[in-house]
């Protein structure tokens, strides 16, 4: 077992499984339809340029993440 | 014949829709290959329109059965959920769900899924089996799973599915023919899909469903399916054109969620997950990887696209290349055309006979419209960009590397290649931003992008940088250096309105950033060129009646009331028109900023293109042959413009002043026209004028009176 902690966190080329997030929000609602639940393998591929957003792979796509709600989720390496 | 069992044989065939034209949906997620498919299915056999009240295009086409028989084709906006987050999302929903008057809902459906992304994909679609319609799966880009490693058992889908499951490579016209020859039967099976419905959001589904077949004339099948998006869809996106529900079904769904909101159940959520582990049922033993695949081109394009250092040098690049494609290559297009303008105006001034239709015609439709098509070879060039950025996915990069930046204003990305666009042109730049999801980053973009210096603007800035310097050849630096000096104001006001608007009048939920980066694609010429010519067309469509209007509007304030005198010249006579009239009635309130009520003739005219200044000042102080190229004869009559008093008009001050004016004011009908189409009202068209007018005003005043004060 290891210490959960958030998306944004992830070293490049990491990978967790998906925790925790928040259950409210159009957001986070639509990152689920996305396919990003709890339990989905998620990898930190790479930042943006200037540091923000954030570039995901899960489920075979790349989507990207603004550090603020990455924050939000929580994942265990 | 052996057919697999599931699919009914023709003999028992029942005609699903008697002689009527059978309708098609094509649905999918973004970047799945849908409308290489959709063109690839009816070639140029399609119209491109607009869904009436939403500016979401609405395309149609037709294509033949294996019999002969026409077939309808909707090719409906790309959607990762039935539970819409953007208009697009919502005409897409609309649709399925026959909420909309204006299009006939489809008799069967086609869902295009990408075969290297298969999870998520599924989910759109198997919120579509839920419809309980026909559909017919294709599983694109089977080249794209090739070359990753993945193996998909189409066989195993079909028979856990039931309905028909045709591989396809969309692009390159692989697996079209089993398409159409699934198309064409007459009967389609049902999907065999079940799945289970949360046990806590159960009764809501029922108690929904009945009052949606009861109160809102829906069948038994789709009501249970919007049941469960309206379960799922908690902060419904609604557009114009649709049907909106009954207040028995709205006050049933709002007492469960207040029900379920105060017991603290997740029930979007759970909705979710369970569709998911439907799906990850369906999918296990579905796909299979061979060994470990390694970075993918994509993913080594990547690295040096999105790189920090070299992905600003690709960016750069792609960007210079743009401009200059568009200054280069436009040109000779663009005098083409303005030269046979001109010709056609000639031509019927001396086919008709002399009088106010003749001049009518010549000098109000033909050269007001051809002020605005002059600019054409410029905005196809960007539209043809545009596709290809598109295309390619390179528009998503930029977006990604850009978003950072243009959050400082609360923008997101999608906003940077819009108005980018609008430096050469706005017109493209504003319809390119329905890339933009958020109605609010939407319509903020459109509001500021006519803010970037177009190219329209240029030879405004050429003639008055050579009337406000001394001396015949104009010092190269001097002149790149006051010129960006406007360029540098147009952007910072476009980011300064961008700030403020997103503040106040357009305050939004805080931005969602979920930005696909779908892998490179080579773009293919012919879908490109064809998306080019339909924005073309559709510009001119809808722009074309009101550019039209307000050219002869112009017109007729520079025309009458006739001079007395016959022999009149033309600048005698634009003095002595409304025109002229109006310059001295807005002499007073433009005084402060240093015009003149002859600038102020200017000012109006120009109101039809920026550029449409240079050739009134030609005629409001007697310059024959004022023209782009030749600015020397204009620039001497400029420099001897005075006031009654003897000062000189056209000081440098004013010069600079006045172009300022140009940087800020809303002087162009076309954008005015594109505006009112794309917001679909003429709010925001009017607000747009009355706002930059009025910034031009106030900056022009400041500077002004500040040089003035500074003794220049």
């Amino acid at each position: 077992m290891s210490v959960p902690l958030k998306l944004s966190e992830l070293a490049p080329g990491a990978s967790g499984r998906v925790k925790d997030f928040p259950k409210t929000g159009s957001t986070f609602l639509r990152l689920r339809e996305m396919g990003l639940l709890p339990g989905t393998t998620i990898t930190f591929v790479r930042a943006a340029p200037l540091g923000d957003p954030l570039e995901f792979k899960l489920r075979g796509y790349h989507l990207t993440l603004r550090c603020e709600e990455a924050a939000q989720i929580t994942v265990e390496a | 014949m052996n057919l697999p069992p599931h699919i009914v044989s023709p003999g028992k065939k029942r005609p699903a829709h008697g002689d009527r034209t059978p309708v098609y949906a094509l649905v999918g997620n973004p970047n799945c290959g849908k409308s290489t498919l959709f063109n690839a299915l009816t070639g140029l056999k399609q119209k491109v329109g607009n869904y009436p009240g939403v500016t979401v295009e609405k395309r149609i086409g037709e294509t033949y059965s294996q019999h002969g028989k026409p077939i309808k084709l909707i090719d409906l906006p790309g959607a990762y959920s039935l539970a819409a987050r953007s208009p697009d999302e919502a005409v897409t929903r609309d649709v399925l769900l026959g909420r909309r008057a204006d299009t006939p809902q489809p008799d069967r459906i086609l869902c295009i899924v990408d075969a290297t992304n298969l999870e998520r994909n599924l989910y759109l679609v198997h919120q579509i089996l839920d419809l309980g319609r026909p559909v017919i799966l294709v599983l694109n880009m089977m080249d794209l799973a090739k070359k990753a490693g993945l193996h998909v058992r189409v066989t195993r889908l079909e028979q856990e599915l039931g309905i028909p499951i045709i591989a396809c490579e969309a692009v390159n016209g692989r697996g079209l023919v089993e398409l159409k020859l699934a198309m064409s039967r007459a009967d389609l099976p049902l999907a065999r899909h079940r799945w289970d419905v949360p046990v806590a959001v159960a009764p809501a589904v029922a108690e929904l469903q009945a009052s949606l077949t009861d109160s809102d004339a829906r069948s038994p099948l789709v009501a249970r399916a919007e049941a469960l998006l309206l379960l799922t869809d908690f902060d419904t996106v609604r557009v114009a054109g649709s049907t909106p529900l009954s207040w028995r079904t709205t006050g049933i769904l709002e007492t469960w969620q207040k029900r379920w909101d105060g017991e603290g159940t997740d029930w979007a959520g759970s909705l979710v997950n369970s569709r998911y582990e439907a799906i990850n049922r369906l999918c296990t033993g579905l796909v299979q990887q061979d060994g470990t695949a390694g970075p993918s081109t994509s993913d080594r394009i990547d690295a040096v696209v999105v790189h920090p250092l070299w992905g600003w040098l690709v960016l750069g690049s792609v960007m210079t290349a743009l401009f200059l494609s568009i200054f280069t290559f436009a040109e000779i297009p663009m005098n083409w055309i303005a030269a046979h303008v001109a010709l056609l105006a000639t031509w019927m001034k001396g086919a008709m006979a002399p009088g106010d239709l003749r001049d009518l015609l010549a000098d109000g439709a033909i050269a007001g419209v051809g002020s605005v098509l002059v600019f054409l070879p410029q905005i196809l060039i960007l539209f043809f960009f545009v596709g290809l950025l598109e295309s390619t996915g390179y528009m998503a990069r930029a977006a990604f590397i850009m978003d950072r930046l243009m959050s400082r204003v609360g923008l997101n990305g999608k906003s940077f290649i819009p108005l980018l666009s609008s430096y050469a042109c706005a017109i493209p730049g504003i319809m390119a931003t329905r890339t933009i999801e958020d109605p609010k980053d939407r319509l903020v973009t459109i509001l500021v992008a006519p803010l970037m210096s177009c190219s329209a603007r240029l030879p405004v800035y050429l003639v008055l940088i050579a009337a406000l310097l001394p001396g015949d050849a104009v010092p190269m630096l001097t002149e790149v250096g006051i010129m960006l000096l406007m360029y540098a104001l147009g952007t910072l006001g476009a980011f300064g309105f961008a700030w403020l608007f997103k503040r106040t009048l357009l305050k939004g939920a805080p931005p969602m950033m979920i930005l696909e980066l779908p892998p490179y694609r080579l773009p293919r010429l012919r879908d490109v060129v064809l998306q080019m010519l339909e924005r073309a067309s559709l510009f001119l469509k809808r722009a074309g009646t009101i550019i039209l209007g307000i050219s002869i509007v112009l017109w007729f304030l520079t025309t009458y009331p006739k001079h007395p005198d016959p022999a009149a010249t033309a600048t005698q006579q634009i003095a002595h028109s409304f025109a002229g009239r109006a310059g001295h009635l807005l002499e007073p309130t433009i005084k402060p900023l240093g015009f003149d009520w002859r600038i102020g003739i200017g000012l109006i005219t120009s109101f039809a293109a920026r550029e449409v200044f240079v050739s009134s000042m030609g005629v409001v102080f007697g310059v024959e042959e004022s023209n782009e190229k030749n600015t020397t004869p204009l620039r001497e009559a400029l420099r001897k413009a005075a006031w009654p008093d003897g000062a000189p008009v056209f000081t440098a001050l004013v010069c600079l002043t006045l172009m300022i004016y140009y940087v800020f004011a809303m002087q162009c009908m076309s954008t005015v026209a594109v505006v009112k189409r794309e917001t679909n009202t003429w709010r925001w068209p009017l607000f747009q004028i009355a706002y930059m007018t009025g910034s031009a005003w106030l900056v022009c005043f400041v500077v002004y009176q500040t040089g003035r004060a500074l003794g220049y």
